[in-house]
């Protein structure tokens, strides 16, 4: 049912912008400070604010890899830790909050996080955790240290593993059963989503993230391509092959949630079979899901006392229901796969596999974000003569690194979601916009039309010119729009904290604190568009009157 | 002489029926579940079984406690389903009327869960004993974590491998700084001419300081072919 809206948003939004901001790179050969420089002088704040959401953004993401690597590590024992639950202290069952929710959720949120039951709630920094974060950034600096060349290489092997695990997971998981399920649930379009703009904001938020617009990264890595590169092929060439690449993980995907769905399903009517049959001391083999029922009503009908006392256990089970549960961003990737790994075959095997590609699509995303802020550090001649290459790229692993820290304490993961969900979501739009504003208009579209023909030999046909002079634009601002009414709708802002004594995620508000870091994580990147061209504009002003003194 | 036999089994049979029933003192329930444990092997629940039953339970008995003289006829069992489920209590060998204490049976059967669950070919879960709740095996925890072993690899591997290209960079460094001092050194020797612009080696120049001027670094297509 998100099909729809993808493919608009990615034919809409996607190739334009890409193509955009591979020719803007291409072109000025510098990072993204560098490169708005030029284009206008007042611009050198969408830079800045690029490399912004590049730093918050490397700041919080590699804690994914984190867990990625701590869920890798656990993968080698047999059972699977997150496949039965703990005993509790006095080994006559099993630990209670484990009892409440199922095991693969309770090591998320208990063996893996530690969560604690609300934001305020800070707690210490869990050392397991933090070993993992460190060894997450040991390995991005591997990959960074000798600067784009040595990326270029690594991308190589992050770039292709996953396509390997994708196909074998592809021919696993179409085999398992009830697979169908959750294929079937995936290509029904359902109508009423459509009207939803939620639906719309989400898709194009995805190919934004998927394809790194806005970030600085793919001006960054375009500025080292000959300039003769013909980067409208390309750019065609790689949105094409991410949306397939999309589609192809999202029916895997789909179908491991439908083999999940459809086996908790199963669990829940044996368990009332089970149930029935203890309480009315039926043959075993005579309840089964297809006479469930009609057996139902029988004994509803015989013995209506007892009946009525067993109903409040009775649930009604439903396969829409399971496959209707949604979870929410990164508990989707940990929890959900981990439950339907837990009951394969050879689960240790599959595991690894699972998190091998989640690591490696993992730590390709953080060196496009490292890239984007080491390119315009090693351009600027202040620090690049100072400081070798070497230094510069553990400094900004250090750093990030130490504040990262702050994601392996107890309420880290609901900071993570504050980062997830507000660091680069609105700054992106936003920078985005300008860009396309910026080259349509203020650049001028003749004479970008220009410098493609001298680098392409081709002049941009009509379809890209009405796409970034109108289309894009318009689509943005409604995007924006949408965002924002939905905020005052709203009113205040709300997270999910996970409740230990219910064994589920229960909603509660932010408190004062947490809402002004997310205003703060808005304003610094949106404020340093204007701050940028006020500040260019007040320097030009000084040297005016500085000139016209001395003449 | 008829009479009195007959007087006394039916004292007995009702002593039995009232030591013997669905929530009585001492009395456990319990529940098999054989079609989910052996599937198609599954045999049928008949009065062999029973039999087999009753012969367990006087074994867990005896071994229990040693003075205990407990016989087959000892255990009773009544309202059998066809769930399979069936209530049993164990009675006094002396005295056929009195039932022995259900915390006395209930640490019977725990010490001897094993043996009664392999004699049916069952485990905790298909054979329950409804009172008694089963002690959990601890799952087996090797003394160093193993996540931790793993983790010590992965981590000893990107180290080497950081150090050897930090070595492998300062190595190349410094190779370059010793060729341009050998080549200044060579040149006051005048034995190697260089280009020299106003002084300086061109060598020397920091290429990557410069502006490239768009205007000539313009494409070869600018200018006609030969």
């Amino acid at each position: 049912g998100f099909l729809i809206p993808y493919f608009i948003m990615l034919i809409a939004e996607g190739m334009p912008l890409l193509y955009l901001e591979l020719a803007v790179g291409q072109r000025m050969r510098q990072g993204s400070i560098g490169a708005w420089k030029i284009i206008s002088p007042y611009l050198c704040g969408v830079g800045v604010a690029s490399v912004v959401v590049s730093f918050f953004l490397s700041m919080y993401y590699n804690v994914i890899n984190a867990w990625a690597f701590w869920y890798l590590f656990h993968s080698f024992q047999d059972p699977l830790p997150w496949a039965t639950c703990p005993l509790n202290s006095n080994r006559t069952g099993y630990d209670e909050e484990c009892e409440k929710t199922s095991s693969t959720q309770y090591f998320w949120y208990r063996q893996t996080l530690n969560i604690s039951p609300s934001l305020e709630a800070s707690g210490s920094v869990q050392w397991e955790q933090a070993l993992c974060l460190t060894l997450a950034w040991l390995v991005v600096y591997l990959c960074i240290l000798r600067g784009t060349a040595s990326t270029g290489k690594v991308v190589y092997v992050t770039a292709s593993l996953p396509y390997c695990v994708l196909i074998i997971y592809l021919i696993r998981g179409l085999t398992l059963h009830g697979a169908v399920n959750g294929l079937i649930y995936m290509f029904t379009p359902k109508l009423e989503q459509l009207s939803n703009p939620k639906a719309w904001i989400s898709a194009a938020t995805q190919i934004f993230f998927s394809l790194g617009l806005g970030f600085g990264s793919l001006i960054a890595f375009a500025s080292y391509n000959e300039s003769s590169n013909n980067c409208e092929r390309h750019a065609v060439i790689v949105s094409l092959i991410n949306s397939t690449t999309s589609i192809f993980a999202s029916i895997v995907t789909f179908s491991i949630y439908g083999f999940k769905a459809t086996f908790n399903y199963e669990s829940c009517l044996n368990k009332v079979i089970l149930l029935l049959m203890n309480t009315f001391d039926l043959e075993e083999g005579s309840l089964t899901a297809d006479n469930l029922s009609e057996m139902k009503d029988y004994l509803m009908a015989t013995h209506p006392q007892e009946y009525a006392q067993l109903s409040p256990q009775l649930k009604n089970c439903s396969l829409e229901a399971e496959l209707d549960t949604a979870v929410q961003g990164t508990g989707l990737a940990f929890i959900v796969y981990s439950e339907a790994i837990k009951n394969m075959e050879v689960p240790q095997l599959y595991s690894v596999l699972y998190f091998v590609m989640l690591l490696m699509l993992g730590i390709g995303s953080m060196l496009g974000n490292t890239a984007a802020i080491l390119t315009p550090l090693t351009d600027s001649r202040a620090i690049a003569t100072r400081f070798p290459k070497e230094v510069i790229s553990g400094a900004v692993c250090f750093i990030n690194c130490v504040i990262g820290l702050i994601f392996t304490m107890e309420a880290g993961n609901y900071w993570f979601d504050i980062f997830n969900d507000y660091a680069a979501t609105l700054s992106l739009l936003l920078i985005v916009l300008v860009e396309t504003i910026a080259v349509c208009y203020i650049y001028g579209i003749r004479r970008f039309e220009k410098d493609l023909y001298t680098m392409i030999g081709r002049k941009p046909n009509w379809y890209w010119k009405l796409m970034w002079a109108f289309a894009s634009p318009l689509l943005i601002i409604s995007l924006f729009i949408f965002y924002l009414t939905d905020y005052i709708l709203t009113g205040t802002l709300q997270y999910q904290a996970w409740d230990a004594t219910q064994g589920q995620l229960v909603t509660k508000d932010y408190p004062g604190h947490a809402l002004a870091v997310i205003g703060l994580l808005v304003a610094a990147s949106t404020m340093c568009i204007p701050l940028g061209a006020l500040v260019t504009f007040i320097r030009k002003r000084l040297k005016r009157e500085s000139v016209s003194t001395t003449a | 002489m008829l009479r009195v036999l007959l007087l006394t089994l039916s004292v007995v049979a009702i002593a039995h029926a009232e030591l013997c029933k669905p929530d009585a003192q001492n009395a456990f329930k319990v529940r098999l579940s054989i079609k989910t444990a052996l599937g198609d092997n599954a045999y049928a629940w008949d009065a062999n079984e029973e039999y087999l039953f009753k012969a367990m339970m006087a074994f867990a008995m005896r071994r229990y406690s040693s003075k205990s003289m407990t016989q087959i006829s000892n255990i009773l069992l009544c309202n059998v389903t066809d769930r399979v489920s069936f209530w049993f209590v164990v009675t006094d060998s002396s005295e056929n009327v009195t039932t022995v204490p259900g915390s006395e049976v209930e640490a019977a059967i725990r010490m001897n869960r094993n043996r009664i669950n392999s004699a049916f070919l069952l485990s905790d879960k298909t054979l329950q004993f409804l009172k008694i709740t089963p002690t959990l095996s601890p799952p087996v925890e090797p003394s160093t974590p193993v996540w931790l072993i793993v983790f010590g690899v992965v981590l000893c591997l990107i180290l080497a491998g950081i150090v050897f290209l930090v070595v492998a960079g300062i190595r190349q460094r410094k190779k370059k700084n010793k060729e341009s001092t050998e080549r200044e050194n060579l040149e006051e020797k005048c034995e190697v001419t260089i280009t020299v612009e106003n002084g300086i080696p061109c060598e020397a120049l920091d290429l990557k300081a410069g502006h490239i001027n768009g205007v000539f670094a313009a494409d070869n297509e600018r200018f006609t072919s030969l």
